[in-house]
């Protein structure tokens, strides 16, 4: 009955005494086969020559042109300038729910800090059409809140949501906004398994609230910290098609096109099925050689890793 | 949560230096909270009362703290709109019939994965975290789901993506750590199988979880666009967020064009619509939000605990 029996005849005897457990996962598995392996196969095209009519079996081959003509177009280094610029900039933003949670573990438990954290996550739940259109109306240079506040102070306000150079900044900070609240829940929540021995100690020896935060807090928290950065260093090319797509125009356009808006636009609306999956297909190796580069960096540098 | 007191509740510190520096980074501490929360609330309770306003006053920077010229011309105006409505019916769809379809193929996957006795447990687990880091792409997914002939229909927004990977790890988290392990034991001497014992046991016990992985996926119907936008073309199935994507968003560059006085009319009314519609897309999950809030934070809590 114990799990670690390795005999066969001792696994086909669990499996049959389990196969409720089967059927449990069964829906999960087929649907994953269906929905996520079956289209793994489908990255064939990328090296194909894909016609609709013959198939991903019948197209003939076509090597690594489709590669070669992104690597040799424009929009390789300026896709993934782009990409890279905003993922490094969010990146950097890494520590800013770290700081709310430590700031919201001070505060004493009472109404205020239950106001103050439920408000914080709200923002969260707002959809991204429903963000990027606040976003466009309350940056408007002519009418928004930011145009409000300029003409108030008698200055012309910058035009946020058509500009090239702001472009990863508002791409970053809106996001800060929206989910700093959430994105510190975990570290709150590593805060509160601390030991209250530690402050205790602490006390005695004459510890400053700074320095309980400095030598208590953070150090709890950075086991939390490294596998969380782990995962976004993984997804540094992963940068998310839904809002980068909505905020695109016409003005914004050569800093705003990242590698997944690029292959939605040349997949689906061009229809260019082969060479739109050869850049997805990149893109994704690139993110999976960086995560394990990364967790094994975090391994052998601090014992933290995903697996 | 387990909320602690650290340093807060005992103000007994030695020395006489670290009290005062304490009491500064007390009040520090309180008005950046206080700006925090003036920054994340201010915008949306602007969009609250811009809904309500005289759009003029709107757009000349005259509202500011109450609406001004109040109004309900956005609201009215929302009405006149049927495919909003065609929109909100088909999300509510989508939600209900997404959320459910989810809740059952991830817990069931989940707590079959939880149990130490399954055979091949290692490999079922690859099986489904592989498909978080590697996937075939936007594309060869695309081609899948049109070879399935679920392209424009109703099933393709409820079913292929309903296997949550990070869903089913935290599911089974929770198994693992809050089913007593002699539990199982006991109602298999009693002659339980595996299936009754899932549904007459376990789930009974597990309404937290229940609650917390149906509220998430509940929020990520209500509030996602991308599938509908890639595999959706009949706009009677639009779902409301690719709805107000429209209004919000893409029609935005429009608005600017016309003349004359029926122009000026379509025009204003277009503009007080984007707050309006704002708040009817937002409130449904705002209103619900304050009372599933600690099933959020649980659930997120969940999901840190690392095996």
């Amino acid at each position: 009955m114990k799990s670690g029996q390795s005999s066969p005849a001792a696994a086909i005897g669990q499996i049959k005494r389990n196969w409720g457990l089967y059927l449990l996962l069964l829906p999960a598995v087929v649907l994953t086969l269906l929905f996520a392996y079956k289209p793994m196969y489908g990255v064939l095209i990328a090296f194909k020559n894909y016609s609709p009519a013959l198939g991903i079996d019948g197209s003939p081959w076509a090597g690594f042109k489709y590669f070669d003509k992104f690597f040799n177009s424009y929009q390789f280094s300026n896709t993934i300038k782009n990409t890279l610029i905003i993922s490094v900039y969010s990146l950097i933003t890494f520590p800013i729910p770290i700081i709310l949670a430590l700031m919201v573990n001070q505060m004493r438990p009472n109404r205020f800090r239950r106001f103050f954290q439920t408000v914080s996550y709200m923002p969260h739940f707002i959809s991204t059409v429903v963000m990027v259109g606040l976003m466009m109306i309350l940056l408007s240079p002519s009418t928004g809140l930011v145009g409000n506040l300029y003409s108030l102070f008698g200055g012309e306000a910058p035009d946020l949501m058509g500009s090239t150079s702001l472009f990863s900044s508002v791409y970053v900070w809106s996001d800060v906004w929206q989910h700093v609240g959430w994105d510190s829940i975990i570290f709150i929540a590593a805060l509160s398994s601390v030991d209250p021995s530690l402050y205790e100690a602490a006390t005695v020896d004459g510890a400053s609230r700074w320095n309980k935060v400095r030598y208590i807090d953070i150090p709890m928290l950075m086991p939390t910290a490294i596998t969380l950065l782990i995962l976004r260093v993984g997804g540094l090319l992963g940068v998310g098609f839904e809002k980068v797509y909505l905020m695109q125009n016409d003005l914004n356009i050569t800093s705003s096109e990242i590698l997944s808006t690029y292959v939605y636009k040349i997949g689906l609306l061009s229809s260019q099925y082969s060479f739109s999956s050869a850049i997805n297909l990149f893109n994704t190796v690139i993110n999976f050689i960086l995560l394990i580069m990364v967790n094994q960096l975090s391994k052998k540098l601090s014992e933290n890793s995903l697996w | 949560m387990g909320v602690l007191e650290p340093a807060a509740s005992k103000r007994t510190g030695k020395i006489k230096n670290n009290r005062s520096s304490d009491s500064v980074m007390e009040i520090i501490m309180y008005v950046i909270a206080v700006l925090f929360l003036i920054i994340l609330i201010y915008p949306l309770y602007f969009i609250v009362i811009a809904s309500f306003s005289d759009p003029s006053a709107v757009a000349g920077g005259k509202v500011w703290l109450f609406p001004r010229g109040f109004t309900l011309d956005g609201y009215q105006e929302l009405l006149r709109h049927k495919n909003i409505w065609i929109g909100y019916r088909n999300t509510i769809l989508y939600t209900v019939v997404g959320t459910a379809i989810g809740l059952v193929v991830n817990i069931s996957a989940a707590y079959a994965l939880s149990r130490k006795d399954l055979a091949g447990r290692k490999i079922l687990s690859l099986f489904f975290i592989f498909t978080m880091f590697f996937n075939g792409g936007l594309i060869p997914t695309f081609l899948t789901i049109r070879d399935f002939h679920m392209y424009d229909t109703f099933l393709v927004m409820v079913l292929p993506f309903s296997v949550g990977v990070y869903n089913i790890i935290v599911a089974r988290t929770f198994f693992q750590t809050s089913l007593p392990g002699d539990l199982w034991e006991a109602a298999q001497i009693d002659g339980c199988g595996n299936l009754r014992y899932f549904l007459q046991i376990v789930l009974p016990l597990s309404k937290a979880i229940i609650a917390v992985l149906g509220l998430w996926i509940a929020v990520g119907y209500w509030n996602s666009y991308f599938n509908a936008l890639i595999y959706l073309k009949n706009p009677n199935m639009y779902p409301l967020q690719l709805i107000l994507r429209n209004i919000l968003i893409t029609n935005q560059m429009q608005s600017g064009m016309g003349s004359g006085e029926a122009a000026q009319i379509a025009l204003r009314l277009a503009n007080m619509m984007r707050y309006s519609v704002i708040i009817i897309a937002t409130v449904p999950i705002m209103c619900v939000y304050p009372f599933v809030q600690k099933y959020f934070n649980q659930g997120v809590m969940i999901g840190a605990v690392k095996e």
